[in-house]
């Protein structure tokens, strides 16, 4: 086994590492490189070919010194892409260039397997389904037939006891009175029936009115399918990142396209996981990205802002009324609550919604039960040593802080 | 027994056959109802649909459109494609700049939320005109004025900019190389760039000459300044270190040579402890003859004629010098200005004596005078530049102009056909010249009648540089883009200079070479101010001479006739503003009208002209029309009479009765400039009783506090100094088991107490003696408050909506206290009508008094107790909350309310076509304040001690993790005083402002006896009666 395992990295050692190249390059080219598209810098696909080993190695460590020495190759490439100057990388060495280069080199084998892979699934896919009609068509004939033979035997045997001479005609029944008229003259149950059909119209009609105007689950379809899924919950961007004006406003701010261009100058394509069913395919979510690139006037092919920009319409979501006065830096920040709080699970929506009923009595519910974060915050400390000594409790809801006030929220 | 006699009510109905009988007995309305549908009986006969399908009918749609409405519309949020880096949506911006429109000027704060400037406020730190007023406090509407010029005009049609200078400049090229005169008339710039671009200008085109022209000239005191030191400009007054202030004539705290004295003037009116026991406050004297803000202020004020003020320029100087001079005073009068003399005597290098008589004369007599008693409030080494217009230079302008003797004018910032009283001649003149130009924020009187008309953007939409004082630089710098097509003059003559820069650059390098000398521009943009050490100070008289023939020249004989006095009103200046309805409807401090401009009469003069006030039986105000005709000019003007007015003068003030430019609704008032001949205040008027009566939109009907001691509490310095507090300040007794206890008592008070001492409990002090009336705060108020405006028939029937209110008391006697002294004396019901009434009536010279009243967030509020909903309620920290949306309009609260701050919404007054203000406007919304709910109707409403900044405050303290320091807390109210009259801050902070002024001995609480344990509270008056 040890014997194995040294001989494979011996092996590995020689042979540049692919995993290795592929980190490398995500964690220091992929900002300005793509593999198969120009980027900022050109795309490193077969990059190998075009220049020599050495000539890359040291282009690698310090372009600029290679652009001022006059190097004609570096010149030129330095004056094709606007002659903005390549972060020179000198902690790497040979054997991470190489690791690199041979990652960009490769190409996966795998596309002719699947393709082969995805079609027989396919074909297997179309028998079954015929298969699955045969059978039903079968099944639907042998009911018809069994239904046939029935009605025939039924007639058989009523022929029969016709000639054997049984009576079958059915006894006539007692005349009852109907249903309806004992429960008519029976006032004591119409009596409840009257309570119980007012007390529940009384309690639906209470439910409409008081739904009317509360939004709770309200998901519109927006200009362009944002995933809070994939932002929030794949790629685990924390809220404020986007959602900046949180920290310091009243309002959380839906995000300014320029902040979206911080990752998607270089994210151009879609490569998470798909929802086949839901049609949310690779392609589908790259179509979401070019229409981002359409809003900002961002032209991808020679990776410039065209300043043709087109605002994105977004339909909003959370409305409070506008005498209702609501802070986020207060909660978010002050009261250090989880933006989820209220917003529910944001990282699992696929397409956003509004989770609360954002009512008063769901606000002023919270105000009651949750504590403030006097700790570490000056401005609480003389308050809190007060009003503490004042409810002999260590701990206070914001209700005890005056949070219940109308003018607090009313103004 | 029952018997079967037969009621009949027609003979016919006897006649059981008759068929009419039978069938009026069968239905019950013998014809078909009358149809209103004119001539349409046939559709209503075809119609099978029937009353009860109707009512069907209506009964489904009205649940089909309840149902609908419950669908919430859909609501768009567009953010920025590329978000500012400085805007955050929610946070509002603060940017120091400078307003300078050629009346008033001042360095501001401009608050700008999501890019849209909506407040303006002082920029207290700069010590260069940081106080911005009332007018200054409105000008952010009037940036949002729809009726403003939205692009260039030539001839009466839209064109762009480019076609425009091309045509502009070629007809200056022409104009130059046949070498015809242009004249420039322009505002007072007060801008060193500018006054350099306008050099250039003359430079290159020779025939072209620069006359400045201010509407309201103060022309003479510029003259007098020139003649004796040799430069144009005012000498400085710091009213803060004068002991003894003689004003003759002068509205120091008004608009007198540009204004911005009342900061000074009010630190000097508190009584401050001195040595031991005695408090010492300045004196103030005003001889004037309209009743103005400074003479409702001063301590003594001595009412006098035009004619009488000159004289008593005259001896005063007589008497200082030493010298004889020929006065002619009446003994009354005489005793009053010996008075002046000894107390100037006195005080020595403590006094200072102003004037605003308009005669070059007068006002080198006031230099004499200051020189000679070397006065420290004087100050003429630091020249005060923001008026410099020159009425000799305009009155040849316009005779140039009428005899045809100009070829070409170029009107900036000034509107001359309305402003001069030779106006009409005036536009026909411009009418035939070969070129006119006026560059203009309105299409106004001047700029209808020009062949170019350049629309000029507001100047919170501009770039500038401004020098107030000589050497103390201000920039102006613009918080939002232009909202119309519009070009700074500025950039107009860049481009006729052909300069390469834009008028930001040029300034930038204008400073950076001549007056930064090295201090940072971004810096000072940031602070907006600049000031420059000077070096060479000292200031020399050239000219004092004959000094004594001047002063005997002013001792002329008094008047024949009635003379008027042309002023202008704290709340419109010089009509710049006048399509702006905050100032509109902000009520004159002095006579409590808004909307309006009037006659200002005394009551004898108007008894003997036959002119009359009456209250109708609403409550509203109707005064009489009187015709005045000066020289050849007539108007027929409603009439207010005037506590206070000199006999034998009337009073009117400028800046109304504009058409051009203007909304419908705006349109109010006279225009005075057609009187303003010679741009001189003072005219020999003739004035008859004219038809009918004026609809005045008063706000304050009791003229005076009919002894009602508890409301306004005034003392005399004397009796401040010697006697206890309990003498002059005591608290209100009520009798609880036949014992005199002390309203403040808790054994007294049978209101449950709220907790307040923990976290702030917020109070709000104001100073009766330092505040001067001048309603900043009223505007600030209506713009962190987004208060409506009503118009002037609600504002008639008292449906004002302003949340603060500038009560103005008159007191008929020497003081308030013998008005109580009158009241108490008052025995039985018929005198006390007799008394009563004559104490409505204030005597010829009364005592003013202005005590800004608010919702004073009682502690026991009498409203939160009657509101059936709960919809006003108390806070922990001091204030009275109104919920807006849980108020169902009973107005019990209003009713129960002692201090009358409570406003109902008797109308939607925002998106309503029936008022036409900015709330109906797109552009006039963007003003709103987006913290502070827009109220509906049927709601009431009132101040809320601004909880949305004190929220905030406490919000921005909770963030940064610290406590709040004293200061922080502030209202829109106590922002806007420059006065410091008004104090807002934390009375748990023991070392708070507020609280020491909890403690101090003057003050009081409004009502005290009612017990409602306000948490506003008064400083009481006290007034230097000191005769020594």
């Amino acid at each position: 086994m040890l014997i194995f395992a040294f001989f494979s990295q011996s092996l590995l050692a020689q042979e540049p590492d692919l995993d290795l190249g592929k980190k490398l390059f995500n964690a220091n080219c992929a900002a300005c490189h793509k593999l198969n598209k120009k980027s900022i810098g050109p795309a490193l696909k077969g990059v190998s070919a075009k220049y020599d080993k050495e000539w890359l190695y040291s282009w690698i460590k310090n372009s600029s010194a290679m652009i001022k020495s006059g190097d004609d190759q570096a010149v030129a490439i330095w004056e094709e892409y606007n002659k903005s100057v390549m972060t020179g990388f000198p902690q790497f060495s040979s054997v991470d260039i190489d690791n690199i280069i041979a990652y960009t080199d490769y190409t996966p084998p795998a596309p002719v397997v699947s393709v082969l892979d995805s079609g027989q699934l396919a074909n297997s896919n179309s028998g079954s389904t015929i298969s699955n009609e045969i059978i039903l068509g079968a099944l639907v004939v042998v009911f018809l037939l069994l239904i046939v033979m029935l009605i025939l035997v039924r007639r058989t045997l009523i022929r029969i006891a016709f000639a054997s001479g049984v009576d079958i005609t059915p006894p006539i029944k007692e005349k009852r009175l109907p249903i309806w008229k004992t429960f008519v003259n029976n006032q004591f149950i119409v009596f409840v029936t009257v309570v119980l059909l007012l007390l529940s119209s009384a309690y639906y009609v209470y439910g409409f009115l008081m739904q009317v105007g509360v939004d709770q689950g309200y998901m519109p379809v927006q200009p362009i399918h944002y995933s809070h899924k994939i932002h929030a919950g794949a790629n685990q961007i924390e809220c404020k990142y986007c959602h900046s004006s949180a920290r310091v406003s009243k309002h959380s701010g839906i995000p300014a396209l320029n902040v979206c261009m911080n990752c998607h100058q270089n994210i151009s394509d879609y490569n998470g996981e798909e929802d086949i069913e839901n049609g949310y395919t690779k392609e589908f979510y790259t179509n979401e990205i070019k229409k981002l690139y359409a809003a900002v006037g961002w032209d991808e092919e020679n990776q410039v802002y065209t300043g043709n920009t087109e605002p994105v319409k977004w339909i909003r979501i959370h409305n409070l009324p506008d005498f209702v006065y609501f802070n986020h830096a207060q909660h978010v920040m002050v009261g250090e609550v989880k933006c989820q709080t209220c917003h529910g699970p944001v990282e699992e929506m696929e397409i956003m919604y509004q989770y609360s009923p954002l009512t008063m009595g769901w606000c002023i519910n919270c105000h009651r039960e949750t504590n403030v974060k006097v700790k570490d915050n000056e401005y609480y400390t003389k308050i809190h040593e007060e009003l503490s000594k004042k409810y002999g409790v260590e701990k206070l809801t914001v209700a005890e802080m005056g949070g219940l006030e109308c003018g607090k929220c009313h103004y | 027994m029952a018997t079967n006699k037969t009621y009949w009510k027609s003979i016919d109905q006897l006649d059981q056959d008759n068929p009419i009988v039978a069938k009026l007995e069968q239905d019950e309305f013998p014809q078909k109802l009358p149809k209103d549908f004119n001539n349409q009986d046939s559709i209503i006969e075809d119609n099978s649909s029937s009353r009860r399908d109707f009512l069907k009918y209506i009964g489904f749609t009205t649940a089909a459109a309840t149902i609908a409405a419950c669908e919430g519309p859909v609501v768009k949020s567009v953010p920025y494609v590329v978000q500012p880096e400085q805007i955050l949506p929610g946070v509002a911006n603060f940017y120091a700049s400078a307003i300078a429109d050629g009346y008033d000027f001042a360095s501001v704060l401009v608050k700008t939320r999501e890019g849209r400037p909506i407040k303006i406020e002082s920029n207290t730190e700069s010590p260069v005109l940081g106080y911005a007023n009332a007018r200054v406090h409105a000008s952010v509407l009037s940036m949002y004025d729809s009726l403003r010029l939205q692009g260039p005009k030539v001839n009466q049609s839209d064109i762009n900019w480019g076609g425009f200078m091309i045509q502009f400049k070629e007809k200056l090229r022409l104009l130059k190389s046949s070498n015809k005169p242009v004249i420039l008339l322009t505002q007072t710039f007060a801008s060193p760039t500018t006054h350099d671009l306008i050099n250039k200008l003359i430079t290159k085109y020779s025939n072209i000459s620069h006359v400045i022209y201010d509407t309201i000239s103060e022309s003479s005191a510029l003259d007098a300044f020139e003649n004796i030191y040799g430069k144009r400009g005012f000498a400085e007054y710091d009213f803060s270190k004068a002991e003894t202030i003689i004003s003759i004539d002068a509205d120091i705290l008004g608009d007198w040579q540009g204004g911005g004295y009342d900061v000074g003037y009010s630190d000097g009116r508190i009584p401050k402890k001195e040595t031991g026991k005695i408090s010492r406050m300045s004196y103030h004297m005003q001889f004037e003859s309209n009743m103005s803000l400074s003479g409702a202020n001063a301590d003594k004020r001595i009412p006098a004629s035009p004619s009488i003020l000159k004289n008593i320029l005259a001896f005063i100087y007589g008497e200082l010098s030493n010298q004889r001079v020929k006065s002619k005073l009446d003994p009354k009068i005489r005793k009053a200005a010996l008075l002046a003399i000894k107390k100037i005597k006195n005080s020595g290098s403590k006094a200072v004596l102003v004037s605003g008589i308009q005669e070059t004369k007068a006002q080198e007599l006031v230099i004499a005078i200051n020189t000679l008693i070397k006065s420290q409030a004087f100050d003429a080494k630091n020249l005060k530049l923001t008026r410099q217009g020159n009425s000799k230079k305009v009155d040849e302008f316009v005779k140039d102009l009428i005899e045809g003797k100009i070829a070409g004018l170029i009107n900036v910032g000034v509107n001359p056909v309305n402003n001069l009283s030779e106006g009409i001649k005036i536009g026909e003149a411009i009418k035939k010249l070969d070129f006119s130009a006026t560059f203009s924020l309105k299409m106004d009187e001047t700029a209808s009648v020009s062949q170019y008309v350049g629309a000029l953007p507001h100047y919170l939409e501009s770039w500038g540089d401004y020098e107030f004082k000589t050497g103390q630089y201000v920039l102006a710098q613009p918080t939002i883009h232009p909202l119309f097509d519009t070009l700074q003059f500025q950039d107009v003559l860049i481009d006729i200079i052909d300069e390469k820069h834009d008028y930001y650059s040029y300034i930038k390098k204008y400073w950076t070479d001549n007056i930064l000398s090295g201090h940072s521009f971004s810096q000072t943009l940031h602070d907006g101010f600049f000031i420059k050490p000077l070096l060479n100070r000292n200031i020399e008289m050239i000219n004092i001479q004959d000094m004594l023939i001047k002063a005997n020249s002013l001792c002329v004989e008094k008047e024949k006739g009635i003379s008027l006095i042309l002023y202008s009103k704290i709340g419109m200046g010089d009509g710049q503003q006048a399509n702006n309805p905050w100032l509109k409807e902000f009520p004159d401090p002095i006579t409590r009208v808004s909307w309006d401009n009037y006659l200002t009469v005394s009551k004898s003069d108007a008894e003997s002209i036959g002119l009359k006030n009456v209250n109708v039986a609403n409550g509203a105000l109707n005064g009489s029309y009187a015709t005045i005709k000066v020289g050849k000019t007539k108007l027929t003007i409603p009439v207010l009479i005037q506590p206070g007015q000199s006999k034998g003068t009337v009073g009117l003030a400028f800046g109304y009765g504009k058409k051009l430019g203007l909304k419908d609704e705006m349109q109010t008032g006279i225009n005075a400039y057609s009187l303003y001949q010679n741009q001189n205040k003072v005219q020999q008027v003739s004035i008859y009783p004219a038809e009918g009566y004026h609809e005045f939109a008063c706000v304050q009907l009791h003229n005076t506090l009919m002894g009602r001691g508890d409301i306004v509490k005034e003392t005399t310095l004397e009796i401040f100094n010697t006697k206890d507090k309990e003498y002059w300040n005591s608290v209100p007794m009520v009798s609880k088991n036949h014992i005199e206890t002390k309203v403040t008592s808790p054994e007294v008070d049978m209101w449950q107490s709220f907790d307040t001492s923990i976290g702030h409990h917020f109070n709000l002090s104001i100073d009766l003696n330092s505040c001067t009336g001048c309603g900043a705060c009223v505007i600030a108020c209506h713009a962190e408050n987004n208060v409506p405006v009503v118009g002037k028939d609600e504002v008639r029937r008292s449906r004002d909506m302003h949340w603060l209110r500038i009560d103005r008391y008159y007191s008929s006697e020497e003081s308030f206290d013998s008005d109580n002294e009158t009241k108490d004396n008052i025995s039985g019901l018929g005198d006390s009508l007799t008394t009563f009434g004559e104490m409505e009536n204030p005597s010829e010279n009364p005592q003013v008094v202005f005590q800004p009243v608010m919702c004073q967030h009682c502690n026991h509020a009498p409203c939160e107790t009657v509101c059936p909903v709960a919809a006003t309620s108390h806070g922990r920290q001091g204030q009275n909350h109104m919920a807006y949306n849980r108020c169902v309009g009973t107005r019990y609260c209003a009713n129960n309310c002692p201090y009358k701050v409570r406003r109902f919404n008797w109308f939607l007054y925002n998106k309503n076509d029936e008022f036409d203000y900015y709330m109906n406007d797109d552009l006039g919304r963007m003003v709103l304040n987006p913290d502070v709910v827009v109220r509906s109707r049927g709601v009431m409403e009132k101040c809320s001690f601004c909880i949305q900044k004190t929220q905030k405050t406490i919000l921005d303290a909770k963030l940064e993790g610290r406590e709040i320091k004293d200061g922080e807390f502030q209202t829109a109210c106590s922002k806007a005083c420059g006065n410091r009259s008004i104090v807002f801050g934390d009375v748990n902070d023991k070392e708070s402002k507020v609280s020491k002024l909890k403690e101090n001995s003057r003050m009081y609480h409004l009502l005290e006896s009612v017990g409602t344990k306000p948490n506003v509270m008064y400083q009481m008056k006290v007034r230097n009666t000191d005769k020594t």
